[in-house]
This record gives C-alpha cells, structure tokens and sequence, in this order.
C-alpha cells in the first residue's frame, strides 16, 4: 500500500471521529486507543483482498474488545471492504453496522464479538485449526485491558501457550481505563508484562499509540517461534482527540452540544491535515 | 454395530468414523474424556482431538474458532459444565454467531448418579431452548445417539445433545431401524392417551403401557427424541386421536419436554394434560432407581398419572 501507515491511521481516526459523531453517542475511548494497531494491521501487517473477503489465504483478525466496533469498521472502509458511507448507518434501525462487530452483517468482520473474554477464545480456536493444518494464515486478535478482568481470557491464554500458537499474535490495549473507572482502582491487574510472562507468552510493550512502535514489535513477534506472542499496547483512552482524551470518564459518551462542537472541530482538524496530505 | 453398547462408546465410536473420513471433524473434552471413553481418539484424532483443559468456556470458544475457520466440532463435557457453565458463550460464540458445533451434554439428570446435586442437570434443555437456532436432543439408546450425531455432523448443525454416559436399560431402536431425523417416533400405537417421552424416560414411558394395557387403557407412546425443533404434526396428531397426553422427562418439567408440548397444545390443541418430571428439586446423590422413585419418575409414576387422567373424563 502506497500511504504510510501514519496516514492511515489518521484516515481510520478521522471517519472513526465522523461514524461516532453522526450518531452523536458511542465507546470514543476505546475505539481511539486502538486507531495506530490497526493502521499497522490493515495497512500492512495483514493478508487479505478487501474484494474477497472470504479468501482462503486472508488473515484473521478477532477484535475482542468488540466495543471498539466503530474504529475496527472504519479500518475495514478505509482498506476497501464496503464503501464509507456505510459509516454512517452505524446503529440505524436496520443496519448492517451493529455497534459490535458482527460477522454475519459486517465484510471482513471474521468474527462476532461483543461479550468480553469470548473473542481471544475464538481467536485461539482458528490458530489451532490452521497450525494443525499447517495453514501459513495468521490471526491477530486485540483485548481490551479492563476485558482482561474476565477469567475466559486467562483460560484462552492457558491454551494458546499449551499448544504454542505462534501463529496468533495477542495484543492488549493498555489504555488504563475501564467503563466505571481506572483499571487499578476497579481490580488491579498489577503487571501485565509480569503476568503474561509467567503464562509463558514472549511478550513485549509497545508505544500503543506508535506506528512505527507497534510495527516493529509485530515483526519481533513473527520471529519467535518457542512461544507464542503478547504486545502489551500501552495506549491512551481517546488517544489523538484531546476533547474525548482529556474526560476522566470517556468509555462510552453521549455527545451534548459542546461535545459536538468539540468533535466537530477535531474532525476538521484532521481533515485539514489529510487534504494537506492529499489524502481525502 | 451401534445396538446394545454403552452411550459412551457410541459416541466415541461415531466421532472416529466421521475424523476417518473427514479431517476436518474435532473433538473436545474438558479433562473428562476417561469418563466418556474419548481418551483412546488422542493416538487416532491427533491434533483433531483437543483436550483443552479445565476450561469450558474457552473450550466452547475454541469450537467456534475452529467452525469459522471450516471445521466442525463434537464437544462433550457433563451437561451443566456446558448449558450452565458456559451458556453465554454457547450463545453469543457459537449461536448469534451462527457458528456450528455439536455439544454433548452427558450424565443426563438422574443418571450423574453418586456425583450428586453439583453435577445433576435438570435444566440444560431448559437453558438452551432460550437460544433461536440451536436443536436439543435427549437420546434414549446408542443407535439412536449415533444417528443424531451423524445428522448433525452431516448438516453441520449447532445442537445440544443430552445423554446418560452408560448403557441403555433396554434397546429401543434395533440396528437396522431405518432413521429419518423426524424429531419423534411412535413407538407403540394407541387410542386412550399419548405417552410423549425422551431419554431415559422412553423405556419407562413403554414399561407404563404395559403396566396401563393390563388395565385395558391403550397408551400411544411417542420417543420425542427432539425437543427443539418439536414435531408439532406428529404430536398433534396423536392427541387428536388421544385427547390426553402425559409427558415423561428427566428433567424439570420447567422449560423441557413438557413445557414445549404444553406451548403447542396451548396455542393449537389444549387437551387435557400432565406433565411427569422434576418439579422444583435440586440434585442429589443416589442410584437411578432411588433417584426416579424420589423425583416420582418412573414407570408407575406414569401409568398413575395417565389413569388419572383417563378418570378425569
């Protein structure tokens, strides 16, 4: 792909910013902090032909932390899978575009998710079927840290070390915070690093909200071959919009009139900056 | 040869037939498979036979990966580790996902036996007839398990199927019975009253004709072998014939065999009806026999229920 991943990411914030705030309410945060891993995902780490997205050679990609819907559909529209004004028909009644991703009405979405722990499980069953059949796809599969409160997550962990899926790459987005607060103060999780090493994972903490960070830790991961790999993202919640970035509470926010305006004048923003970029 | 082994073995037995010609059958067990007799499809199944640990959530999980990515899984563990246990991911994962597994739900009610009230399921079918697109099947002997298992491996269906691990009390179904997945077999033809019966309960719900014919009343017993979808004609019909039904589960007359027939009845036929089952019970240890006496589901308790009714007139 010709566009730097930067650039993507900013395209993947800026209609993830347009898709929110034509609705006027949705999880702002969460979808933010995960904006930089999936330019790196979409936009080059990953196989697969936005035109066929059942390819057989295509990679998966599980996002577990499924509120984050609206910045993972934004990346799908802007790598091609549907046509961007399907954005904006995120949660009408009717939709295709449910606010979680949804695999039977979303192209490119490989799996549904929506209820915490459920998506990396799902994740570890696909990387056991293809290693058993010696298939060269890949999945990648991003966790929210507060979703690490689940115990399925643990179990699902337990599982792709026992069986030494490399071909799964695990990614936690650190972004600190969970719906009713900060993660320290709901259930300390106390490290991550600490916990995921002693699960027998090669892990590693990447700038969450780095490109070039993140880039480079995937490509460290592809070359471990005795475990199996976790990135720890270590991310801000509403990471790139200082407006959603700088509230204490940002999981999940209805849009007041100021708050649109303050979004309203973030979009313009970046969009400023990718038509400078020639890139809108 | 599927007649008169233990369930256990069916199953086993099934799964191995259909890896063999098929590589992309998996089966999974949640550190129970010396007590399904899976443990022997390590050494034939490989890396298809996934013991995935202590963990059925992830164990459920896991199957719908594996479904997603063109496989299709036979997943056991006792039946509460899977409708209780793991309901929301039976029906998020695999369900509204429209992922598809086949789910084996053994020690079916009374028969978890000595393992007591903890693992004495009476509401698995319960739980799972919540889901729109699942079927539940509660299977009365090893051909007729073997039979559900092949249909739905074939169609490559999510089912729920509930069994006792053991061998039957009786063959119901001969080798060679021909098995069409109708949903319920008439089993015994008959004017007075219908005998609608699953699992366990259908050799009871014979054992009651018997004991109702020496008293002149002629009982149609019906092996509802699926309790969701229902074959609604092939009831109806009967208590057209009938005008009285009793329904015999292992089970709690909440929600199951019972509850579903009353729903059809109500909306299309009400007739006169009693359900046999657990009403309002927990678990507890004992052998069958205690067991059925104790929760009043046994062949007695049927044949008095269907002449009460048959007084009632």
């Amino acid at each position: 792909m010709s566009r730097d991943l930067q650039s993507t990411a900013d395209l993947i914030r800026y209609y993830t910013l347009k898709e929110l705030n034509h609705i006027g309410y949705g999880h702002f945060g969460g979808a933010l902090s995960i904006v930089e891993a999936l330019a790196v995902l979409y936009g080059d780490e990953m196989r697969y032909d936005p035109k066929n997205p059942k390819s057989q050679d295509r990679d998966y990609f599980v996002l577990s932390k499924g509120h984050a819907g609206p910045a993972y559909y934004s990346a799908l529209a802007v790598s091609g899978f549907f046509p961007i004004e399907k954005l904006y028909t995120l949660n009408a009644n009717g939709t295709n575009l449910p606010s979680h991703p949804d695999r039977l009405r979303v192209e490119g979405v490989d799996m549904t998710t929506g209820s915490l722990g459920q998506g990396i499980s799902a994740a570890a069953g696909m990387a056991y079927y293809l290693k058993s059949k010696n298939m060269p796809n890949r999945v990648y599969c991003i966790l929210g840290d507060g979703e690490l409160n689940e115990g399925e997550c643990w179990e699902a962990f337990m599982f792709i070390a026992h069986n030494n899926l490399t071909n799964l790459i695990v990614m936690v987005d650190d972004n600190k915070k969970q719906l009713d607060g900060y993660t320290t103060e709901v259930c300390n999780m106390f490290s991550l690093e600490q916990k995921f090493m002693a699960f027998n994972f090669n892990v590693a903490v990447a700038k969450g909200n780095d490109v070039n960070s993140i880039k480079s830790c995937i490509d460290n991961a592809r070359q471990c071959a005795e475990k199996p790999s976790c990135i720890i993202l270590d991310t801000v919640k509403g990471a790139g919009v200082d407006y959603v970035a700088n509230m204490t509470s940002n999981h999940h926010i209805r849009l007041d009139d100021n708050g649109k305006k303050s979004i309203e004048n973030e979009i313009n923003i970046l969009e400023q900056k990718l038509k400078e970029g020639g890139l809108l | 040869m599927y007649s008169d082994i233990e369930m256990r073995e069916a199953y086993a037995k099934t799964v191995e037939q259909l890896y063999k010609n098929d590589s992309n059958v998996f089966a999974l067990e949640a550190d129970l498979s010396s007590s399904m007799s899976t443990s022997k499809l390590k050494d034939i199944m490989h890396e298809n036979y996934v013991n995935v640990g202590i963990m059925e959530a992830n164990m459920i999980g896991v199957a719908a990966g594996i479904s997603c990515v063109g496989g299709y899984c036979f997943v056991h563990s006792f039946g509460q580790f899977l409708a209780r246990r793991a309901m929301d991911q039976i029906f998020i994962s695999l369900g509204y996902a429209d992922l598809r597994a086949c789910l084996v739900g053994s020690d079916a009610g009374v028969t978890a036996e000595h393992n007591g009230g903890t693992h004495m399921t009476f509401e698995d079918m319960g739980i799972l007839r919540a889901l729109p697109n699942i079927e539940i099947y509660d299977v009365c002997d090893s051909v007729q398990f073997h039979n559900v298992l092949n249909d739905a491996y074939k169609n490559r269906k999510l089912v729920y199927v509930r069994t006792f691990r053991k061998k039957q009390p009786k063959e119901i179904y001969s080798e060679d019975s021909s098995f069409i997945n109708s949903g319920a077999n008439i089993l015994r033809e008959g004017k007075d009253i219908t005998i609608a019966a699953c699992g366990i309960e259908v050799n009871e719900a014979l054992k009651a004709a018997d004991i109702l014919s020496e008293n002149g009343i002629s009982a149609e017993v019906i092996d509802v072998y699926r309790i969701k979808p229902l074959n609604e004609e092939l009831i109806l019909n009967s208590v057209k014939k009938t005008g009285r039904i009793v329904t015999c589960e292992n089970h709690s007359v909440e929600n199951g065999l019972g509850s579903a027939i009353a729903e059809v009845l109500g909306e299309k036929y009400p007739v006169q009806m009693y359900r046999i089952g657990v009403r309002n019970y927990y678990g507890q240890v004992g052998n069958v026999d205690y067991l059925m006496q104790q929760y009043k589901i046994t062949a007695e308790d049927i044949a008095k229920k269907a002449d009460k009714l048959i007084k009632n007139k």
